[in-house]
């Protein structure tokens, strides 16, 4: 059907205008950064060897890998426990469970990493709570350190590493379940060797997901990192702003974009997209 | 027939990160009612100057109307690019709809920050040309943030015209009708709900949009996420509790309406 002319001028004419948008707001955009990376302050590849060389740039690159790597495996373990009752809950537990993954879920970024300040903070809720009971004389130090960036962090990406194992937990056949159990299997082993291996994409997907995001995460790192637990996104916005050295804040997003898209690549060779959804 | 349900172990682990995922949540309550002019815990009286600083103060009713004001243009431009290029997707199936879709889609996969870097360059580039687009601007915020919804609803689109039965079209298209008719009186009509709900979504994603609107504003366009943002990097004031506290009973509110809507559909 596709192919006569009319029809590819009906195609041309529909698509044209967000591509062409895209391609000057954001294709073209994008060039100008990669070009950045190369030209500025001067033309050659000094940035990138600045990359490898820089103590502050690789220190930051590698809290950054060690953060998302605690979150992934935090996140994905909540998850986890959550849709379970979410999925194989009794329809009760079920609107209880999404209730709880749906209203963090669509409540901004700010407002939960605000949540998190009034909660840890020096004279938040749980210092002033374990002041009151004696259990402290001293404020714990809670948020401005790496602790309250994984807290917040988890806390955002939660709800996102929900959807993939939703998927895969629903489409698993229920009756091998019922089999193993019915062959004695007891609840923890037919948990562990029948119910966590049927979910591997899902799992796998799902820390995938909570590991990209993570790597570029930019507002809760700032607002619980207080400046001490720098990201590469914090850094970024650093280089590009305060210091300012805008070639070496292209060349991060420049590497940092690589990354993520080889960190895709691998994901769609396990798991097929329509698996996360 | 039997089913599978969570034992008592799974339900305590379900029972404890629900907790975390509303803890916060819970928190900003008793923050916003607190009378000091500081980020305390209320110690005795409770009070509503918070609440009511966000009515008297003009900083606050700006950049609600100013996210409102961005919000709507571009959920708008979002809509409209992301519907004609779903319908030339949908009706003609050129080759390389796979390719382009993926290009369409990278706004959302790209790291944000990397996008904000990449939309801060352009609005600084385009800055010189006139004075009322470019860097902190309100139109080129509502540009920025059309670029990082419309994958999102563009997937919305493609979703529900991929639920609509190519047979009413070609019937349409076998009686006679131009590409027009078949596209605003055939196709449109069906999946209008799925219209509404991506242009619903443009304008939530933009309504709280912070990662790029904090590269590309810096005194003029002060959207609402960015006078937050401006609160709580520099004194916590208490009224973003306040605020904190109407946005979460809002989104309660609406996914509470939105649940009853929908079993009310699932149950006849």
């Amino acid at each position: 059907m596709s192919g006569t002319l009319s029809d590819r001028m009906g195609a041309a004419l529909l698509m044209a205008p967000l591509l062409l948008f895209l391609v000057l707001a954001y294709a073209w955009p994008f060039l100008g950064v990669v070009k950045w990376s190369f030209t500025l302050p001067t033309p050659g590849l000094g940035q990138y060897h600045a990359l490898l060389t820089d103590e502050l740039v690789q220190s930051v690159f590698i809290r950054t890998l060690r953060i998302a790597a605690i979150v992934t495996v935090v996140s994905v373990t909540a998850a986890y426990a959550i849709t379970v009752v979410w999925v194989r809950g009794s329809p009760v537990q079920r609107v209880l469970a999404e209730f709880c993954i749906l209203v963090p879920f669509w409540i901004s970024v700010l407002t939960r990493a605000f949540g998190w300040v009034a909660l840890l903070s020096n004279r938040g809720l749980i210092n002033t709570w374990l002041q009151s009971i004696g259990f402290i004389s001293e404020p714990l130090t809670l948020v401005r350190n790496e602790f309250g960036v994984i807290v917040g962090m988890s806390h955002f990406l939660i709800p996102f590493a929900v959807f993939p194992l939703a998927s895969a937990m629903r489409s698993l056949d229920e009756r091998v379940l019922l089999a193993a159990r019915g062959l004695g299997s007891s609840r923890m082993r037919t948990f562990w060797t029948v119910f966590v291996p049927m979910t591997r994409s899902g799992i796998i997907g799902s820390a995938m997901i909570t590991f990209v995001f993570s790597l570029g995460f930019f507002v809760t790192p700032a607002i619980l990192g207080g400046g001490r637990s720098v990201m590469i996104a914090e850094l970024i916005y650093l280089r590009i702003f305060q210091s300012p050295d805008w070639g070496l804040g292209a060349a991060i997003s420049v590497v940092l974009v690589v990354f993520v898209g080889a960190l895709m690549a691998l994901l769609f060779r396990y798991v097929k997209p329509k698996q996360l959804v | 027939m039997p089913t599978y349900r969570p034992g008592p172990v799974s339900l305590i682990l379900a029972v404890l990160v629900a907790l975390f995922l509303l803890m916060p949540l819970l928190a900003v309550i008793p923050v916003s009612l607190t009378p000091s002019r500081m980020l305390t815990m209320p110690t005795g009286e409770l009070s509503l100057r918070h609440y009511r600083s966000l009515i008297e103060d003009p900083r606050w009713l700006d950049s609600i109307l100013l996210s409102i004001r961005i919000g709507v243009v571009s959920s708008a431009l979002s809509t409209v690019l992301a519907l004609t290029f779903s319908l030339g997707v949908w009706m003609f199936q050129p080759r390389f709809t796979a390719a382009l879709v993926g290009f369409v889609l990278l706004p959302m996969v790209v790291p944000p920050v990397v996008s904000a870097v990449t939309l801060y360059f352009l609005l600084t580039s385009v800055s010189g040309l006139t004075s009322f687009f470019g860097y902190d601007t309100w139109l080129g915020v509502a540009m920025a943030h059309s670029v990082m919804t419309v994958p999102f609803a563009t997937v919305l689109i493609l979703v529900s015209l991929s639920q609509l039965d190519r047979r009413i079209d070609l019937a349409a298209r076998g009686l006679g009708a131009s590409v027009w008719e078949r596209a605003t009186r055939v196709i449109m009509p069906n999946i209008k709900f799925g219209i509404v709900t991506a242009a619903l979504l443009s304008f939530v994603l933009s309504w709280e949009e912070i990662g790029v609107t904090l590269f590309i504003t810096s005194v003029n366009a002060i959207t609402l996420p960015r006078l937050m943002w401006m609160g709580l990097r520099d004194n916590i004031d208490p009224a973003i509790a306040a605020l904190s506290v109407i946005l979460i009973v809002i989104t309660v509110l609406v996914l509470a309406v939105r649940s009853v809507i929908t079993r009310q559909k699932v149950s006849p």
